[in-house]
């Protein structure tokens, strides 16, 4: 290889990713979203547009919602990282919202998912029983299959608002 | 590996019969381009003895390649058509459950290798007509037709076929002739007649002496008998599955993140690669100074290409650096000029030089122009392919939406054979027309990548490249007039339109109108155009729906009613049309300043009549409250996924009609990214959908895009009722309605 120019100094970041301590060795302007994809492996989360505008890499750090194609993998050092392959319960059990996903069909080429899912629970962790009006604020990641109405129904069904099987 | 000895369901040899429109039936009809047949030196047996070893194991008989049946009792279904969401992987073993009376909780479906054994016979079967002439066709038995359906690399998923095709002509044909061939072997082995036996659930049964046999333990002898084609399919009647809501099967591995898409391929030792296209389509690459990319840490290769620079890199968040610290200059191609306000200039001057109608006697005559822009299909994953040449050998690893094509262009690319390229395919986030072979400039690009580097690679086009390097349904423009007789119904209709193919499939309308004309004037740009979901029909379908509307306003008439005069009295589009209005309320009081808007389009022989309700919000930006949409399909065969396929493309034709446009100014095109490419969000989409079906039992339509060429006229002729402007021009959000 031709590029002998000096090496970036790449400080390995600490943080928690789906409650195991890890070690990310990535230079620290790396997007998050690359972090877990590539040296982690975490392929769950999506890059959709990297310009925080569609939400397919949504992921929770310290419970929070965000866009980690826009987040700084040195900026979660320290803190605990949680992306769709964490949600659901080690034994393999589903989230109460990737059960709902499923009863209400929602996905379709299911490549936004993981962030729709990721936006919805945070949501109903903030909310408990959001209102439609909640809904359309905290749901801003873009699906173009049109699954919105479906998104819409398997939320009001996971927090026990609406019987919605399979029934957008 | 067991093979059946005679196969009447295929053909021995493949036929080498050229210029054949392939790609027809994805427009809906309309003639598109001539993809012509595949040289290929297989004979159709060895095709699919080949085919059989990429699936079929120990344990396992193949029938035909399309299924096999494990001694456990597990049936697997080879799909030829992708999974981007249309379900279509879950309705075809519904139809083959139903006709081989399957155990439905020990099916599974798996993607059918990029293998000629695995060309869709089917499709070609159900389209060929279509694609070389009714007349033709009617000459051939079917034996013929699937033997010029194999010599095809026909792997498409598209048109909205799999179901209406692949399903009608294939699974329900295979999964008959199994069925018999299992109940044979069952009654030779136990002495007893055929007549005698029932199947159910992956067992055959002979109640006399309560003896049975399962499908797994009569497999391997079935598998060497003859298979019938012509075996009786199932009446209505008697269907266990076509028709009944069913969970779809790919459903659970989208929800935890174990879903693998072409971009999430991981290989080891695998570089990622980054690229920058010519801004100017046809712009060719001048020179580039590789040295700012090399300086960035983790970047290891720039490659040059005709129109484009690749950075090759340890992640994707270098290789994309690198191409941001590039400054390559590329020409223009002589297309510097092109605005998308020079094509529309063009493109009515075309229009215009149709001939004017003259108004029926006593009548009205009324003329109306209408402007679509470039739409871009937008898909969620942008392109993502990977690749690795090595000892003269290409392997792969994506999505496409028909990979045999792919293959064979990425051999061509590779400047090595077929034989000598694997291509392993994936799930894709998305396609909607945009992942169609000939339009995937990454094909050749990761080639070029793969080759230049002795590791494998992974390209990863970024948002900003996918937006202005699209594929994109053309920009359209068309000019209708229609006179009103004295009797108030419309006596003549004359539309010209000016886009790059003759669109006279969709550019027809289910009403009795006596004269009634369509002319198309060739228009082509500097852009590819190429299919958006719906096609034609989406286009079309806004401009003849909007001038009905307006028609009807002319003939001083309530805009259903109006329609209704003009559609045969029992027809199906009758039905569909009235069943909209009813479930819609049509007529119902509104709240001032809220309209219902009305549109029926039939698409890849579907009929889709949808409501909207919509007013416009103080800002002046359009706010749909409901939809309702009514479907004939035919038959349905999963109602649960049809209305989800019915929803989406509703949405997906919102989506285009409030904000979406390409445009171009000095030939290069002005978005970049979702922010100035607006896909609508769920806060704007209709929060509930009333999707009902009408099964009339009529030919089987496609379900895929059908629901969207109502969604935008509905939309507009909403905003007229609401605000009394006409909406001519999309989008909506590119001029005021407040």
């Amino acid at each position: 290889m031709s590029n002998q120019t000096m090496a970036v100094q790449i400080s390995p970041v600490q943080t928690t990713v789906n409650g195991k301590a890890v070690t990310i060795q990535a230079e620290p302007d790396t997007p998050l979203l690359w972090a877990l994809r590539e040296e982690l492996g975490l392929t769950g989360t999506k890059f959709g547009c990297g310009v925080a505008a569609c939400g397919a890499c949504s992921v929770h750090v310290n419970g929070e919602i965000m866009r980690s194609c826009s987040v700084a993998v040195a900026d979660v050092e320290g803190k605990s990282v949680t992306t769709i392959e964490g949600i659901g319960g080690v034994d393999g059990t589903l989230h109460a919202v990737q059960q709902a996903w499923i009863d209400a069909q929602v996905p379709q080429c299911g490549y936004c998912q993981s962030g729709q899912i990721m936006a919805a629970v945070a949501l109903i962790k903030n909310t408990g029983r959001p209102t439609h009006a909640q809904i359309d604020e905290a749901m801003t990641n873009i699906c173009r299959c049109g699954t919105y109405p479906r998104i819409r129904s398997a939320i009001l069904a996971a927090t026990g608002q609406a019987a919605a099987k399979g029934d957008a | 590996m067991a093979d059946n000895p005679t196969l009447d369901i295929e053909a021995a040899t493949p036929s080498k019969r050229k210029g054949v429109k392939r790609r027809m039936f994805l427009a809906g009809g309309a003639a598109i381009i001539g993809g012509g047949l595949f040289a290929m030196g297989y004979a159709d047996r060895s095709a699919r003895s080949g085919a059989m070893a990429l699936t079929t194991g120990k344990g396992e008989s193949s029938f035909l390649g399309w299924i096999k049946i494990a001694s456990d009792d597990v049936i697997t279904l080879y799909s030829p058509h992708i999974d981007f969401g249309q379900g279509s992987q879950t309705a075809l073993a519904q139809m083959l459950a139903d006709e081989l009376d399957a155990e439905w909780t020990k099916i599974i479906v798996e993607q059918a290798p990029s293998h000629m054994g695995f060309a869709n016979v089917a499709l070609g079967r159900a389209f060929l007509s279509e694609m070389v002439g009714a007349g033709i066709i009617g000459a051939l038995p079917t034996s013929m037709i699937s033997l010029a359906a194999r010599a095809m690399p026909l792997q498409v998923t598209g048109g909205s076929s799999a179901v209406r095709a692949t399903g009608q002509y294939g699974f329900r044909v295979i999964g008959a002739a199994t069925r018999a061939a299992l109940l044979d072997e069952a009654a030779s082995r136990l002495d007893v007649s055929v007549s005698e036996l029932t199947a159910n659930n992956s067992i055959v049964t002979h109640s006399k002496s309560g003896k049975s046999l399962r499908y797994g333990e009569l497999a391997e002898g079935a598998a060497q008998r003859n298979l019938n084609s012509e075996t009786k399919l199932k009446s209505r009647e008697e269907y266990k599955f076509i028709g009944k809501p069913v969970a779809r099967m790919d459903i659970p591995t989208k929800v935890n993140g174990t879903a693998q898409y072409g971009i999430d391929i991981m290989l080891p030792g695998m570089r990622t690669a980054a690229i920058m296209m010519a801004p100017v389509r046809g712009g060719k690459l001048q020179s580039v100074d590789a040295a700012p990319a090399m300086a960035i840490n983790g970047v290891e290769k720039v490659v040059s290409l005709d129109d484009a620079v690749i950075v090759i890199a340890k992640g994707y968040w270098q290789a994309n650096k690198g191409i941001l610290a590039l400054s390559p200059k590329f020409t223009d191609g002589g297309n510097a000029k092109i605005s998308s306000a020079s094509i529309l200039a063009d493109q009515m001057k075309l229009n215009n030089a149709g001939a004017k109608i003259a108004a029926p006697a006593g009548g009205k005559l009324l003329m109306s122009e209408f402007q679509t822009p470039f739409l871009h299909q937008a898909m969620m994953e942008p392109f993502a392919m990977a690749a690795h040449f090595k000892d003269g050998k290409l392997e792969a690893w994506g999505g496409t939406q028909d990979p045999l094509t792919a293959r064979k262009m990425l051999a061509e690319a590779a400047g090595i054979g077929f034989d000598d390229v694997t291509l392993h395919v994936t799930l894709m986030g998305g396609g909607f027309g945009r992942r169609f072979p000939p339009y995937s400039q990454i094909l050749g690009q990761v080639v070029a990548a793969a080759k230049a580097v002795p590791y494998p690679v992974k390209l990863i086009w970024s948002r900003e490249e996918d937006v202005k390097h699209g594929a994109y349904r053309p920009q359209v423009a068309a000019r209708l007039q229609g006179g009103l007789g004295k009797d108030g119904k419309i006596a003549k209709w004359a539309s010209d339109y000016s886009q790059n193919d003759d669109a006279a499939a969709e550019g027809t309308v289910p009403y009795t109108i006596p004269e009634f004309e369509a002319r198309h004037h060739p228009y082509i740009s500097n852009q590819v155009n190429a299919y958006w979901r719906s096609v034609n029909a989406s286009q079309h379908g806004f401009f003849n729906e909007s001038f009905v509307d307006e028609l009807a306003h002319l003939a001083g008439e309530d805009p259903y009613q109006f329609r209704r005069k003009h559609l045969p009295a029992g027809s199906r589009h009758l039905a569909v049309l009235d069943t909209a209005a009813k479930r819609a309320g049509w007529g119902s009081p509104l709240p001032a300043g809220t309209g219902r808007g009305i549109a029926i389009v039939e698409s890849f022989g579907t009929i889709v009549a949808e409501v909207i309700e919509a007013t416009i919000k103080e800002d002046g930006t359009p706010k749909i409250l409901r939809a309702f949409a009514v479907v004939d399909c035919g038959t349905t065969v999963n109602p649960l996924n049809a209305a989800a396929q019915i929803e989406g493309g509703i949405i997906m034709g919102l989506s285009a009609a409030v904000g979406e446009a390409i445009t171009l100014d000095s030939g290069t095109v002005q978005q970049s990214s979702f922010p100035d490419y607006p896909v609508m969000s769920l806060a704007d989409a209709p929060p509930v959908i009333d999707v009902h079906f009408i099964e009339s039992g009529a030919k089987m339509g496609g379900i895929g895009e059908p629901g969207l060429p109502p969604a935008a006229p509905a939309l507009a002729n909403a905003l007229f009722a609401a605000t009394g402007k006409r909406v001519r021009n999309l989008p909506i959000l590119a001029q005021a309605m407040a």
